[in-house]
């Protein structure tokens, strides 16, 4: 197990490697002279030019300067925004709670429907259910997102007018950040009314978010279970007169899920990308937005490192599935 | 007494029978006409459109569609806040989607498929290198990638096909190398071999042919994707700038009057949807009629 775990362990560390070239030299890419994009259209003189340069390290060779790019990286030092000054970590965290917020009710929403939904057609395969649970998947798979969300907004929030636009919690509610997860706040908060508008703030975005990875999760229980369903131990289970209900929940789902773990996992990549198209229409002020604004602001650094962060994030959380993996099904951690 | 002649039909070709096994899928099919109609439509953009997607009528702004109350029967669906006709920007905007996808699909499939055969043509550190690259490009989301390129290279439509083709390149180059590991052990390779054919004629001649099946679909696939991020860089303002009739940027232009002009918002969006549908529903069904696992 531990040979297993630190093999998965030794592929990560190039790949991270890999991430920081490449943000590294993301922002070498950009056409002109970085200290003269810092000074906008006011310009520098050549002396402060060259003070500035020998101060942030431009004028050091090109390893030098990554050396110490990842030394910085790797002590939680991600440069400070041009904009507001403020350490690019330290914004970061602050923003991230909302995304957070709003990406654990899109998994929830997405496995509470999509997992039932997949199981169930596979168990009626070939049924009006099951080819409307594949018609549906299929369309949510290709639904393009921000559109998506307009639309629900149109019809939700401004027909029927059950869910406000946009926004984490009503304008009227003064919440302290204690966790910066409104819900939690919200509730600390003790007003009448904050949790509930707090809710109601998330649901459509939620359900935005969710869409896609509904839409996988959905498909691959499907497939998976109807694998399963068709084992020899199934049919010994259901020949020993199990209840069906006791066959599909205890014994074919259990192995069923295996797979279907795996493929949640990996849709915190589409979760945290998506969140970028759903934070823009819901104007929900989390990590996504933020990344937008900093590269309409041409706010180098946060879009550097922002970048880095996210990345981050998703290697570690594959890392986790592949591992979490291995000690579910014993067949991958011994092969090779 | 007659004598009876059976005879045996003719065995299909494999062309006609992928088209057996693919239009028994009435998803693909569909999917099939639909992609095949966007094409002549975006083809002959200048003649079917009513209108040029760049005229201003001035006195029909956020003119709803033709069916509903002021409605016009010059323009179907409806204006813009700036009285474009909405159903012409749609069919220019099929152009530019298609063409985007199109480039950005070739462009990637061409280099996947170079990368992949030297990967798995040469194995040890070139495979290695190669492979790592492309699993640290896989590490990211895409649309993540795709604007950490746009950002970098400037917003425009060209920059959005060349990220998005950088983004989709990993997926080809596994394909491929695992195909091309698969066949290089194969006995008609190792005669090639033993001949004296050459290692690009092995890999370009011998290997590559057998390799097309799975790149055929997930190049469709491809497409489909292509038009979605497209249509998010778009939507981000990072793809297509404004006057441009692109779908995704036509809804970020669209999005302050959701409360006033629905259809604004509305028939882009759906084209989207549609073009995206069509191409996954064909790409499902290319894979099944052209798996030779699953016809059995």
């Amino acid at each position: 197990m531990f040979q297993f775990i630190f093999r998965r362990l030794s592929l990560v560390i190039p790949t991270f490697i890999g991430i920081t070239l490449l943000t590294f030299t993301l922002i070498r890419l950009i056409p002109g002279d970085p200290i003269e994009v810092m000074a906008g259209e006011r310009g520098v003189s050549a002396e402060r030019h060259a003070e500035l340069s020998a101060q942030l390290g431009f004028d050091q060779p090109l390893y030098v300067q990554y050396f110490h790019y990842v030394t910085g990286v790797l002590q939680g030092d991600l440069g400070n925004s041009l904009v507001t000054k403020e350490p690019v970590l330290s914004e970061f965290l602050t923003l991230f709670p909302a995304t957070i917020e709003l990406a654990f009710c899109a998994a929830i929403f997405a496995i509470f429907v999509g997992l039932p939904a997949g199981m169930i057609a596979a168990v009626k395969r070939g049924t009006l259910f099951d080819h409307s649970v594949m018609t549906f998947s299929l369309t949510g798979y290709s639904m393009p997102i921000f559109w998506w969300a307009l639309l629900l907004m149109l019809i939700f929030s401004v027909t029927l007018g059950w869910t406000p636009v946009s926004g984490r919690i009503d304008v009227v509610y003064w919440i302290d950040d204690v966790t910066g997860f409104m819900l939690v706040d919200s509730i600390l908060s003790g007003e009448d009314g904050a949790f509930s508008s707090a809710v109601a703030h998330l649901i459509l975005p939620s359900i935005v978010l969710g869409t896609i990875p509904m839409a996988v999760i959905a498909r691959m229980t499907r497939s998976s279970m109807l694998e399963v369903l068709s084992e020899d131990y199934i049919r010994t289970a259901r020949a020993k007169g199990i209840a069906p209900w006791r066959v599909i929940i205890i014994h074919a789902l259990r192995n069923a899920l295996i797979p279907v773990i795996t493929v949640i996992g990996l849709q915190v990549g589409i979760l945290l990308s998506g969140a970028i198209l759903t934070e823009t229409v819901f104007a929900w002020p989390g990590i996504g937005k933020w990344l937008i604004e900093s590269i309409s602001r041409r706010d180098y650094p946060v879009v550097q490192g922002g970048i880095l962060i996210v990345a981050t994030i998703i290697i570690v959380v594959n890392l986790m599935v592949d591992i979490t993996y291995g000690i579910v099904n014993p067949r991958i951690r011994h092969s090779r | 007494m007659t004598i009876a002649t059976l005879q045996a039909p003719a065995p299909r070709t494999p062309l006609q029978e992928f088209w057996y096994y693919f239009k028994g899928n009435k998803g693909a099919v569909s999917g099939l006409v639909f992609i095949i109609v966007i094409c002549l439509m975006a083809l002959f953009a200048d003649v079917v459109a009513p209108h040029s997607p760049s005229d201003q009528a001035r006195d029909a702004l956020l003119l709803p569609p033709a069916w509903m109350e002021g409605g016009n029967w010059a323009y179907v669906l409806g204006t813009d806040d700036v009285g474009r006709d909405i159903l012409s920007r749609i069919i220019h905007g099929a152009r530019l989607s298609l063409s985007v996808g199109l480039v950005a699909v070739t462009a990637s499939l061409f280099m996947g498929i170079l990368l992949g055969l030297v990967a798995g043509y040469c194995k040890g550190v070139v495979d290695t290198i190669i492979m790592r690259i492309v699993d640290i490009m896989l590490a990211m989301p895409s649309l993540l990638l795709a604007i950490a390129i746009v950002a970098v290279l400037g917003p425009s439509i060209v920059n959005a096909a060349l990220a998005i083709s950088i983004v989709s390149l990993p997926h080809y180059v596994r394909l491929t190398r695992a195909a091309t590991m698969a066949e290089m052990s194969r006995d008609y390779v190792t005669s090639s071999r033993v001949i004296g054919a050459s290692p690009l004629r092995l890999m370009f001649i011998c290997i590559l042919p057998n390799c097309v099946a799975p790149l055929i679909v997930q190049a469709t696939l491809g497409f489909s994707s292509a038009i979605l991020d497209m249509a998010a860089l778009g939507f981000l303002g990072l793809g297509a700038q404004p006057p441009t009739p692109e779908w995704g940027s036509m809804l970020a232009d669209a999005l302050q009057f959701v409360q006033r002009a629905w259809w604004v918002v509305t028939f882009p969006g759906l084209m989207i949807l549609l073009t995206v549908l069509a191409f996954n529903l064909m790409g499902d069904g290319l894979r099944d009629a052209l798996d030779p696992k699953l016809k059995q």
